[in-house]
C-alpha cells in the first residue's frame, strides 16, 4: 500500500517541476523589460536598476532559474507594490476563502448531479433523464460570470433574499477565530450561530454559481458513465442470478460508474479553479482569484506570478489526491502501479 | 467473437461517392434532426452578423451619447443603451465579428498543432511519444484558465495573445484525441493492408490515417469553438485581452456588471445571452457535424 | 413439423421447460423488428438440450427470453414460455427475481466481462447466496469456498479474495459455473460458454459442466455454432435459422438423417474428419470438382531461419520510486514470442501453422509479411534476404508485392472510408499507373475471381455482408499476383456455411493462380483440408511438424495429441 502511494507521490514530482519552469519561464518572456514589470509604472529609474539586481536579471538563465528556485523553497513569492507586503503572505491570507468557496461549491455540485446521473441512467427515457440531459447541455453553455450576474439581478434586486454581494461577511459581523479559515466551520466550532447565519447567506449564491457550472459535466458523465456500465455483460449476470435492483444497482453497477466519474473531476477541478477567479470577481469574494485580477488590473506583477504558481501547485496536488482516491477503489490499478 | 452470416447488413441501395453523395447525406441529416438543423441555421445567422455585422447595425457601436445614457429596451434602443449612451444592439452585433475571429482563429491553430502532434505521438510512439506527452502534461498541470491568464498577462494584452494562449490551453486536449485514436488505428489490419499495397509510413498517416479520425475530431472543433469564446470572453471579464471600448461580448458584460446591483440589467444581459447562444449552438454543431462526416453513418 | 421432430419432443420425462409459440420483437431505428418468431421448444427434466445455429438465428435472444432478461427494446409479443407449471411471462418481478439464480441460472461466453471487475470474486458467489438462500455473512463465504471447490478450483480459501482479471480465462468461467450452480438451480443454461477459450480449456470447462449437472440431475440448454460441440454434448438439438426453429430431433438421429434443407447444408459445412473441400459445399451446388493441383516443384519459396521475437518486460518501476521505493527486482528475462523457429514453405505447396492463441503464430506470420522487423534470424524469399531490410522501408521495395495478407477480421481490415473497388485497386494504384477504365476493369476481373457481384463494388464496408467483406479482402491480396498469401484465420470470423464456400474458393484460387500459402489457424479441421504440411507451435517454438496426415492422424508430440482429442466433432 506505502509503495503504491509512494509511486503516486513520485509521478507528481514531474509535474512540479514542469510547473515551477514554465512559471519562471512565463515572467522571462515578457515584452519589453521585465525590470520595469516588476518595479511598478511609477518606478523611478534607481528602483528599476535594484529591482533588475534582486531578479537577478543580468545573470545567464540558468542562474536566474536557481535563484528562482532557491527563494520559492524560502517561500519567497517576491513583493506586492500595491500593498508592500510580501505575496506569500497574502494569497495564504486569502487562500481560506477561495478554499471554502470552491470547496461548498462542489459538494453542492456533487449531491445534486451525481444522484440526477445515476437516475436518469436507470430510467432512461423519464422526466428526469431529459431534465438531465438538458442541464447538461446547457449548463456548459452558460459563461460562470453571467450566471453569477443574473442570480445577483434576480435574488438580490428583484427579490431581496440575498444579501449585496461585498465579501463574505456583512459590516455588522466580525469574522469568527481563525481555526480552519473556512468562516462556515469555525462560527460552528465556537458556536457563534449568528456569525455563521451570516457568513452562510453570503456564501450561498456564489456557491450556487459555482455549483450550477459543475453541475453539467459531472451529470453528463455520471450518466454517461452509469449507462454504459448497465449495458455491460458483468450486470446482465448479476440480472440473471436474481439479484436485488437496488445491489445491482449500488453495489455493482455504480462502484464501477464512479471511477470515470472520478477521473473526470480532475478535469473539473481544472475548470472549478479558473471559474472561481470569475466568481470571486462578480462577488467580490476576497480570494486569491481577486487578489490576483485586482494586481492585474494595477500592473502589479508579482502577485500574479504568485497566484499562477499556487493555483497550479494545489492542482497538482488535488490530482494526486483524486489518483490516489481511484487506487484505492479500483484493485486493478495496484497492478500497473 | 461475434460471427458474420452472408446476410447484408444495410439496405441494398448502393453508395455513391464524391461530393453529389456528400451533399446528399447532409440533407438526410439535417432532415432527420431538426436540433441539429436548428443549430445550422444559428450558424449561419452568427456568420451573417459577423460578416455583415457592421455595415448593418443602426447605430455605431462606438459613438457615445451621453445624453441617452443608461436607457432601458425601447423602440430606439432594442437593447437600451450603457453607461456612455452607446447603442447595445449594435455593439452585441458588432462584437460577433471580433468573438468569431477568436474562435474560429484558436481553434484552428490548435487542431494543426494538436492533431499533427497527437497524430505523429500515436502513430511512431517512441520518443516523440514522449516529449509530446511531457508537453501535454504539463500544461494539464495547470488549472487551464489560469494557464491562460498567466500567459496573456506575460505576453500582454492583446487578442493575438488570446487567440495563442486559448490554442495553447487546448492542445493536450486535441494532442491527446489524435495520439489515442491513431493508436488504435496503427495496428489495424487495413493500416497493414496499406503497408501491404506499397505505401510509406508518412502517406498512410495522411491518406489513411487522418481521414478516419476526422468525425471525432469534427466534434472536438466545435465543442472547443465554444470554450474559445467562453475562455476568452472571461478573460476580458477579468481585463485581460480585448480592452475598452472595443465592442466583445466579455467586456461588455464586465462594463454591465456594476449597474447590476442598481437595477439596468440589460447592459450585461444581451451579450451574456448572446455569449450563451453562440456557445450552445457550437455544442449542438458538433454532433451534427459528426453525422455528416462520418461514413459509416451513410444509407 | 416434421415426423422426426414430433417423436423427438414426445418425451418420456415430464417437461421442466414449455416454450410454445414464442415471438420476440424489438424496437429498432428502423421499425420494430422480430428476432424470432413461432418457436417451439420443450426441454424434459434431466436432459440436454442443444439449440443450434448461425448466427442471426435468435438462439441466445430465446434464452434471454426463458430468463426475461431482453434487452429494454425488446419484448415478447406472442407466446408462452411454462417453467415448472410458472408463467414466465406474466411473472412479476419478485417471482422473477426468485426464479433468477435459485431455479434457473445461465451462464456466458465471455466469462471475464461477466463477472464484476473490480469486486473478489468470492464476494460476487456470497452476494447470490445471500439473495436466495437464507444464511448468514460467515455461513454465505463457507458455501462459496465450497461452491469454488466444487468447480476444481485449487486453493479455494485464496482465490476467494482474488480479482477477475488476476484470473485466466478458464479459471473466470469456472467461477462463472459456481456463481450460476451456487444455489443448485434446476436448470442451465450456457450460451456458447466455450467460446473464446483456447481448445483444450473448451473441453475441460464442458466436461465440468456436464458432471456438475449430471450430478444434480439438472437439465441444461446448450446455446452453440459449433455443431461437434452440440454432437459431443447433447442429447436433443433443435436448429434454429433465421428467427424459426427449422428442426428438432435426437442428437443421434439429427446427424445422420437431417431432414430439413438447412439442417443438411449446416451439417455438411461442418469441417470433419473424412470430408474433403468439395464435400463441404451443399449438395445442390453445382460447382465443378476440385481442379488436380500441379505437382510442387520443389523449389524453396520460403525459408525462415532461427527466427526470434523478443519483447522487453514492462518496467513497474518508474525512475523516481527507485529512489523512494523497495529494493528493485532483478531484471527479468526479455518475453519470447517466438522462439528459435525454422521452416520452408516450397512453391505450390499449402502449409498449415497451428496454434493456441499466445503461441506465437501470428507475431511469425507478421514477420514473414515484414510488418514487423524480428530481433534476430533470416527470412529468405525466392532466394533474397529479406530480412535484412526493415519493415518500414520494405514497403517500397518491388518484392512487397510477391507477399501479400488476408486478415482475420474482415471488418478491421478495410479502410472504412473506402468503397470495396477502392480497397481492392489500393495495392495496384501504389505500384503503376492505370488509366481509369484499365483499373476499373482489372478490379471487376478480380471481383469476378472471388465471386464478389459487381455491383457490390461501390459499397462501403458496413454494407457489406460478413462474406462479402472477406472476398474484398481476398480481392486485394490478389491485385497484385502475389506469389506467397499468408492467411491469418480467415474463416475464423465467418458462420460455417460462409467458411465452406470460402475455403473452397481459396483453394480454386491457389490452384488456378499458381500460388503458395501459409495458412495460420487454431481450428485443426479446417487445417486437414487445406494443408499440405503442418507445423504445431507452442509458447513461440515449434512442436511438431510433418505432412497433415503425419500430424493429424498420428501425432509424435504429446501437445498436438492433446489438441486433437480436444477438438469435439460430429459423429462421422
Amino acid at each position: 500500500m506505502l509503495r503504491t502511494i509512494g509511486r503516486r507521490v513520485a509521478t507528481a514530482i514531474p509535474s512540479l517541476i514542469g510547473v515551477i519552469i514554465v512559471t519562471f519561464l512565463l515572467t522571462r518572456v515578457l515584452p519589453g523589460d521585465t525590470a520595469s514589470f516588476f518595479a511598478g509604472p511609477a518606478a523611478t529609474p534607481q528602483a528599476i536598476a535594484e529591482v533588475r539586481k534582486q531578479l537577478g536579471l543580468d545573470r545567464s538563465l540558468p542562474e536566474q532559474f536557481a535563484s528562482y528556485v532557491v527563494n520559492l523553497a524560502k517561500g519567497d513569492l517576491g513583493t506586492s507594490l500595491t500593498t508592500g507586503r510580501p505575496v506569500v503572505t497574502e494569497i495564504a491570507a486569502r487562500l481560506p476563502a477561495s478554499a471554502e468557496l470552491t470547496l461548498l461549491g462542489l459538494f453542492l455540485s456533487l449531491i445534486i448531479a451525481v444522484p440526477l446521473g445515476i437516475v436518469a441512467a436507470v430510467r432512461q427515457g423519464s422526466w428526469i433523464d431529459h431534465t438531465c440531459r438538458i442541464v447538461a447541455t446547457a449548463g456548459v453553455s452558460l459563461p460562470v460570470f453571467f450566471t453569477g450576474l443574473i442570480f445577483v439581478y434576480v435574488f438580490y434586486f428583484l427579490l431581496g433574499w440575498s444579501p449585496a454581494p461585498l465579501g463574505r461577511l456583512d459590516v455588522f459581523n466580525s469574522p469568527p477565530p481563525a481555526y480552519t479559515g473556512f468562516y462556515l466551520i469555525d462560527a460552528l466550532v465556537v458556536r457563534d450561530f449568528e456569525t455563521f447565519r451570516a457568513a452562510l447567506s453570503q456564501i450561498t449564491l456564489p456557491a450556487i454559481t459555482l455549483a450550477v457550472f459543475s453541475l453539467a459535466p459531472i451529470a453528463r458523465i455520471t450518466r454517461a458513465s452509469m449507462l454504459a456500465i448497465l449495458a455491460a455483460e458483468f450486470i446482465r449476470t448479476a440480472r440473471a442470478s436474481g439479484l436485488k435492483s437496488s445491489t445491482i444497482i449500488m453495489t455493482y453497477a455504480f462502484r464501477n460508474a464512479m471511477l470515470p466519474v472520478i477521473t473526470t473531476l480532475g478535469m473539473v477541478f481544472s475548470f472549478l479553479l479558473g471559474a472561481n477567479v470569475l466568481v470571486e470577481k462578480v462577488f467580490a469574494w476576497p480570494g486569491i482569484g481577486s487578489y490576483a485580477v485586482e494586481a492585474l488590473i494595477a500592473s502589479d506583477f508579482a502577485p500574479v506570478q504568485g497566484f499562477v504558481l499556487t493555483m497550479a501547485i494545489l492542482y497538482v496536488l488535488i490530482n494526486l489526491c483524486i489518483d490516489l482516491l481511484y487506487s484505492a477503489i479500483d484493485p486493478r490499478v495496484k497492478v500497473e502501479g | 467473437m461475434t460471427t458474420l452470416s452472408e446476410a447484408p447488413a444495410e439496405t441494398k441501395k448502393p453508395a455513391a461517392s464524391g461530393i453529389m453523395a456528400m451533399v446528399r447525406h447532409t440533407q438526410y441529416v439535417l432532415a432527420e434532426n431538426p436540433v441539429t438543423a436548428g443549430s445550422f441555421a444559428l450558424f449561419v445567422a452568427f456568420l451573417i452578423a459577423a460578416i455583415l455585422g457592421p455595415s448593418i447595425v443602426p447605430y455605431d457601436p462606438l459613438a457615445s451619447n451621453t445624453m441617452a445614457a443608461l436607457q432601458a429596451p425601447s423602440a430606439q434602443h432594442w437593447f437600451g443603451t450603457d453607461q456612455l449612451g452607446r447603442d447595445i444592439f449594435s455593439r452585441v452585433i458588432v462584437a460577433t465579428r471580433l468573438d468569431m475571429t477568436i474562435a474560429i482563429a484558436s481553434v484552428v491553430l490548435v487542431f494543426i498543432l494538436g492533431g499533427f502532434a497527437g497524430i505523429a505521438a500515436g502513430f511512431y510512439g517512441g520518443w516523440t511519444d514522449r516529449i509530446i506527452g511531457r508537453i501535454s502534461d504539463t500544461i494539464m498541470a495547470f488549472p487551464l484558465f489560469v494557464l491562460a491568464m498567466g500567459i496573456v498577462a506575460a505576453l500582454g494584452n492583446t487578442v493575438t495573445n488570446i487567440v495563442v494562449a486559448t490554442a495553447i490551453i487546448n492542445f493536450p486536449l486535441y494532442a491527446r484525441l489524435a495520439r489515442s485514436e491513431a493508436n488504435i488505428r496503427r495496428e489495424a489490419g487495413f493500416v497493414h493492408a496499406a503497408r501491404l499495397s506499397g505505401n510509406s509510413d508518412p502517406r498512410i498517416l495522411l491518406c489513411f490515417i487522418l481521414p478516419n479520425i476526422m468525425p471525432l475530431m469534427m466534434v472536438q472543433i466545435s465543442l472547443t469553438m465554444g470554450y474559445a469564446i467562453l475562455n476568452a470572453a472571461g478573460l476580458s471579464f477579468i481585463g485581460l485581452g480585448v480592452r475598452p471600448p472595443t465592442p466583445e461580448w466579455g467586456i461588455m458584460v464586465a462594463e454591465g456588471a456594476a449597474f447590476i446591483v442598481s437595477g439596468e440589467w440589460w447592459i450585461a444581459f444581451f451579450p451574456g445571452v448572446a455569449l450563451m447562444l453562440a456557445v450552445f449552438c457550437f455544442n449542438l454543431l458538433g454532433d451534427g457535424l459528426r453525422d455528416i462526416v462520418d461514413p459509416q453513418r451513410r444509407t | 413439423m416434421t415426423a422426426s421432430s414430433t417423436t423427438a419432443n414426445a418425451t418420456t420425462a415430464p417437461a421442466i421447460l414449455e416454450v410454445r409459440d414464442l415471438t420476440i420483437e424489438f424496437a429498432t431505428r428502423r421499425g420494430t423488428v422480430r428476432a424470432i418468431e413461432h418457436v417451439d421448444i420443450s426441454l424434459a427434466k434431466g436432459e440436454t438440450l442443444g439449440i443450434v445455429g448461425e448466427s442471426g438465428s435468435g438462439k441466445s435472444v430465446t434464452s434471454y427470453a426463458v430468463m426475461r432478461i431482453l434487452d429494454r427494446a425488446g419484448r415478447i409479443a406472442e407466446g408462452s414460455i411454462m417453467y415448472s407449471g410458472i408463467d414466465v411471462v406474466a411473472a412479476d418481478d419478485q417471482e422473477l427475481r426468485d426464479l433468477r439464480g435459485r431455479e434457473m441460472a445461465m451462464i456466458f461466453q465471455n466469462p471475464r466481462a461477466a463477472l464484476n471487475p473490480i469486486r473478489q470474486v468470492g464476494r460476487q458467489i456470497e452476494d447470490v447466496l445471500l439473495e436466495h438462500v437464507q444464511t448468514t455473512r460467515a455461513e454465505a463465504k463457507q458455501k462459496a469456498v465450497e461452491a469454488l471447490q466444487q468447480v476444481r478450483i485449487a486453493r479455494p480459501e485464496e482465490r476467494y479474495h482474488a480479482y477477475p482479471f488476476e484470473l485466466s480465462g478458464g479459471m473466470c468461467q469456472r467461477i462463472v459455473i459456481a456463481l450460476a450452480l451456487a444455489c443448485r438451480p434446476q436448470l442451465l443454461i450456457a450460451d456458447e460458454p466455450t467460446t473464446g477459450l483456447d481448445v483444450t480449456t473448451q473441453k475441460a470447462v464442458m466436461d465440468l459442466v456436464v458432471e456438475l449437472t449430471r450430478e444434480r440431475a439438472m437439465s441444461t440448454i446448450l446455446i452453440t455454432h459449433d455443431l461437434g460441440l452440440a454432437a459431443t454434448y447433447c442429447d436433443r438439438i433443435v436448429v434454429m435459422e433465421k428467427g424459426k426453429v427449422v428442426e428438432t430431433a435426437l442428437s443421434k438421429d439429427i446427424f445422420r438423417n437431417p431432414a430439413h434443407p438447412y439442417t443438411r447444408r449446416l451439417m455438411r459445412a461442418t469441417p470433419r474428419p473424412g470430408a474433403g473441400l468439395r464435400d463441404l459445399l451443399p449438395l445442390e451446388t453445382a460447382t465443378a470438382p476440385l481442379p488436380a493441383p500441379t505437382p510442387s516443384t520443389g523449389e524453396v519459396l520460403l525459408r525462415v531461419e532461427g527466427l526470434v521475437k523478443e519483447y522487453p518486460r514492462q518496467d513497474t518501476n518508474g525512475m523516481f520510486s527507485k529512489f523512494f521505493g523497495g529494493k528493485q527486482k532483478e531484471a527479468e528475462a526479455p518475453f519470447r514470442a517466438v522462439d528459435n523457429i525454422g521452416f520452408e514453405v516450397r512453391r505450390g505447396e499449402t502449409v498449415g501453422l497451428v496454434g493456441e492463441s499466445g503461441c506465437g503464430k501470428s507475431t511469425t506470420s507478421m514477420m514473414v509479411m515484414r510488418l514487423l522487423d524480428p530481433t534476430s534470424g533470416k527470412i529468405t524469399f525466392a532466394g533474397d534476404d529479406i530480412s535484412a531490410l526493415p519493415a518500414r522501408d520494405f514497403a517500397t521495395n518491388p518484392m512487397r508485392r510477391r507477399l501479400q495478407m488476408v486478415f482475420q477480421d474482415p471488418t478491421e481490415s478495410l479502410n472504412p472510408r473506402f468503397t470495396a473497388a477502392r480497397s481492392i485497386a489500393a495495392p495496384i494504384l501504389r505500384g503503376e499507373t492505370m488509366s481509369r477504365d484499365a483499373l476499373r476493369a482489372r478490379c471487376e476481373e478480380l471481383a469476378g475471381l472471388v465471386g464478389l457481384p459487381v455491383e457490390f463494388l461501390d459499397r462501403l464496408p458496413h454494407q457489406l455482408s460478413g462474406g462479402q467483406k472477406a472476398r474484398v479482402g481476398i480481392a486485394r491480396a490478389l491485385a497484385l499476383n502475389p506469389d506467397l498469401v499468408i492467411l491469418d484465420e480467415p474463416t475464423a470470423a465467418l458462420d460455417v456455411s460462409v467458411q465452406a464456400v470460402v475455403l473452397n474458393l481459396l483453394q480454386d484460387l491457389k490452384i488456378r493462380l499458381g500460388m503458395s500459402y501459409l495458412f495460420v489457424s487454431h481450428d485443426l479441421h479446417v487445417v486437414r483440408l487445406l494443408c499440405d504440411r503442418v507445423i504445431v507451435m507452442r509458447s513461440g517454438k515449434i512442436v511438431e511438424a510433418g505432412t497433415a496426415e503425419q500430424v493429424l492422424e498420428a501425432p509424435t508430440a504429446e501437445y498436438t495429441r492433446q489438441l486433437i482429442e480436444a477438438i469435439p466433432h460430429p459423429p462421422v
